[in-house]
């Protein structure tokens, strides 16, 4: 038996993430390591508990095990509910065959019977793959206020960036009369960030019918909101102010990280109030050596750092021996930097060792080739041996 | 890592709280902060789940209300089970039950505990000795060794002059105890016990029935030492690191002992973990002009000073200018800029203002009592 819920979000997390190239050869992008000691899928699934919302349905599909472990049965964020809490919904098998999630609003098509065990009035569409704290619930409450079929959270972005994203044209009370997704000549720069506030009744008619029209695209913002707006259903625009990053390719993926070292805290991470919350190993606290040299960092637990660590994000259980520098880069968990090894403007993924004086890339001013110039990218459990090169821009996904 | 469904763990936690009478003013000595996020409950708690041991009580006094708040159902060290795991006693916790002055006296208030565990043996252990020891091999030595007690304990320097107490034990060539002493006039190398024990519950019953009806209550004094003659008493030698709590000074050493990395990776092992209660805090953040040397550092600080040979707990804030060398500082404690502090224990959310100097002295560490502003 399930006791009604007013609110239920589903969390698009079957995304492959190919932008990251060797950061999700075997894991789906919503289990990649963030900011030192979270997973990106950590800030939806807090965001949903802090906004008050204890049903969640995560989608998976592409490499899931990563993930489906990592979220297990949701108690460190609250989620191991008697009544909803976070439940895993892979694609599945039916009496009339099986089929793969086709497209964003396909895999929320195929979960209706999870939503409707719980009779919602409103269901969240989130994505899993962006960092932000917002209150879900104020969302919520102008969905209401203005009697909203569809409320789409969006960003007022600089013109440049218009083009790539799915852009909203208002009138003065934030109805909506114009979506385009990408458009070559912006009227707008309203960007959708890929959070829906659904009335559940209208959306599942509009899943239905789109199935049954079978556009071939399945998704949301293709199919659902253009039909909708076409239809003339009551669609607005929800502003939101604050820190927002999509860091779905690896320069945002490194910037965002960047970011928490900022002076100004862009997202702060410290607010008791509005904790990310995340699955933790049991590891001592970092240890400091004699002779580290630490500068503008992010240090996590279980780490030993004996070497230098400057304006980096260091995840647990890290090793950075002494005389090993670390400058500009991200190093995700388990990771092991030996003596006078040297990354610079680097991510380097879990588990990997950097044997005695390798190189992992190296500052945009000391490379002659400037225009070629981008970060250098490990991927997971990689070995980089002693006294090897990892130019910059360089995606590396086997062990030299 | 098989459970051992044969052998109940009990951790006394609130033996010895007035051994540090400082840091147990408004807690027991089980709740006592250790080692940057750890309490010193951890400690047999971990040590007993690690060692396949999966039915555990933990007996407390007084002041166990921190206690309750950070094992909660005992979910962190996986004893939040249907079958067996973790069970609190507290006094008047079972009919009849007083509170208790020995730990013979606590073992008959909540005898039907123990009684109705589906164990034949039980491991007992104190909160005040800081080590990761699998109690596998000592369980398997009693059986084997037909002892009615089992004793660990680890070679370790003693000092009479300097005023902790101590069990000091003898052994015969077959290593069984011939005689026992508690803080003897003497210095030097010697067995010193760790106060963890391994009974069949027939004998622990035995004792603790004999005793209530002799109105003894002290393991240490109406069994170790008067009976040694009389009961089978196996000495078992624990060869890891340990520090063993017994001062103000001890606990400042056990904590700095932590900056040596082959105690602290004698302490924290991958194999056995140390489990604890997990507080969502973020990592830590170091600013631009900060320095740290030799410290141990747990989630959550803000740290823009200078840090040296340190053991900070979560969430602590060290202000620009500042230099806090040789010092604990427990969670949320904040130290504002331009300071200098040396040789301190801050207990938790001690807030320090700007411009502040405060030095103790190595043997004798500044404490400054919870929630205190300066």
């Amino acid at each position: 038996m399930y006791i009604k819920k007013d609110v239920v979000a589903m969390l698009l997390a079957g995304g492959q993430g190919s932008r990251l190239y060797a950061l999700t050869h075997d894991m789906a992008k919503p289990a990649v390591p963030f900011g030192g000691k979270y997973r990106l899928i950590d800030f939806p699934l807090s965001n949903c508990i802090n906004s008050g919302i204890d049903t969640v349905g995560v989608l998976t599909q592409y490499q899931p095990l990563v993930l489906n472990d990592y979220i297990g049965n949701g108690q460190p964020w609250d989620l191991d509910k008697m009544n909803g809490g976070v439940h895993v919904l892979p694609p599945y098998q039916t009496s009339s065959g099986a089929s793969w999630y086709e497209g964003t609003a396909n895999a929320i098509y195929q979960n209706m019977g999870f939503i409707e065990r719980y009779d919602p009035e409103y269901v969240v569409v989130l994505g899993g793959d962006h960092i932000y704290k917002m209150d879900y619930s104020k969302m919520i409450d102008f969905h209401k206020a203005n009697h909203a079929d569809l409320t789409i959270a969006v960003l007022d972005v600089p013109l440049s960036e218009a083009s790539r994203l799915g852009i909203m044209t208002c009138d003065d009370t934030l109805r909506v009369i114009d979506f385009t997704e990408k458009p070559k000549e912006p009227k707008s720069t309203l960007a959708s960030m890929g959070i829906y506030v659904f009335t559940w009744s209208k959306l599942r008619k509009y899943l239905i019918e789109n199935e049954n029209a079978d556009t071939g695209s399945k998704d949301f913002g293709k199919d659902i909101i253009p039909a909708m707006l076409a239809a003339g259903e009551r669609l607005f625009a929800y502003t939101f102010e604050g820190y927002w990053k999509d860091v779905g390719t690896l320069d945002s993926l490194w910037d965002a990280n960047m970011d928490l070292l900022a002076e100004s805290e862009q997202l702060d991470l410290y607010d008791k109030e509005w904790r990310i919350y995340s699955r933790h190993e049991n590891l001592p606290p970092q240890y400091i050596g004699p002779a580290a040299k630490i500068q503008r960092s992010m240090i996590s637990e279980g780490s030993v750092i004996d070497g230098e660590s400057e304006n980096s994000v260091i995840f647990g259980g890290v090793t950075i021996e002494e005389g090993a520098e670390v400058h500009y880069s991200i190093v995700m968990p388990g990771t092991v930097i030996k003596k006078g090894a040297v990354v610079k403007y680097a991510i380097v993924g879990e588990n990997c060792i950097i044997e005695e004086n390798a190189r992992v890339g190296e500052q945009p001013e000391n490379y002659p080739n400037r225009d070629e110039w981008s970060i250098a990218v490990v991927g997971h459990n990689i070995t980089v041996s002693e006294g090897k090169s990892v130019a910059p821009k360089t995606i590396l996904s086997e062990s030299i | 890592m098989g459970t051992n469904q044969n052998v109940l763990g009990l951790v006394f936690a609130s033996i010895h709280d007035d051994k540090i009478l400082d840091l147990t003013k408004y807690r027991t000595m089980g709740s006592v902060p250790f080692g940057g996020r750890y309490r010193l409950i951890d400690f047999p708690l971990s040590n007993f789940v690690n060692s396949g041991i999966s039915q555990v009580g933990v007996i407390t006094k007084r002041n166990y209300g921190s206690l309750l708040d950070h094992i909660g159902s005992g979910r962190e060290w996986d004893l939040a089970s249907k079958k067996g795991g973790l069970h609190l006693l507290p006094p008047f916790s079972h009919t009849s039950s007083t509170i208790y002055s020995g730990r013979l006296d606590a073992l008959g208030n909540i005898w039907s505990f123990v009684e109705h565990a589906a164990a034949e043996y039980v491991v007992l252990s104190n909160c005040d000795v800081v080590t990761n020891i699998d109690f596998r091999p000592a369980i398997a030595a009693h059986i084997k060794s037909g002892a009615e007690i089992t004793a660990i304990y680890a070679k370790g320097f003693y000092d009479h002059t300097a005023g902790t107490s101590a069990t000091i034990f003898e052994l015969d060539e077959n290593g069984f105890v011939t005689d026992a002493a508690i803080d003897p006039p003497m210095t030097g190398e010697c067995r010193l016990g760790l106060d963890m024990f391994v009974m069949s519950k027939d004998f622990l019953r035995k004792i603790v029935k004999e005793s209530m009806s002799r109105n003894l209550f002290s393991l240490r004094r109406d069994i170790l030492l008067s009976r040694t003659a009389k009961y089978k008493i196996l000495g078992y030698e624990h060869q890891n690191y340990f520090s063993k709590i017994d001062s103000l000074a001890d606990y400042f050493q056990a904590n700095l002992d932590l900056l040596d990395s082959a105690k602290r990776n004698a302490i924290f092992t991958k194999a056995a973990p140390i489990y604890t209660n997990t507080k969502d805090n973020a990592p830590v953040h170091f600013g631009a002009d900060a320095v740290i040397r030799n410290s141990l550092i747990a989630d959550g600080c803000i740290i823009e000073g200078r840090v040296e040979n340190c053991v900070l707990f979560r969430g602590v804030r060290i202000g620009k200018n500042t230099i806090v060398r040789d010092s604990i500082i427990m969670q949320g404690g904040t130290i504002g800029a331009n300071g200098a502090i040396r040789n301190i224990i801050a207990d938790r959310n001690v807030r320090i203002s700007d411009d502040r100097q405060l030095t103790g002295s190595k043997g004798y560490p500044l404490f400054i009592g919870k929630g205190a502003e300066i």
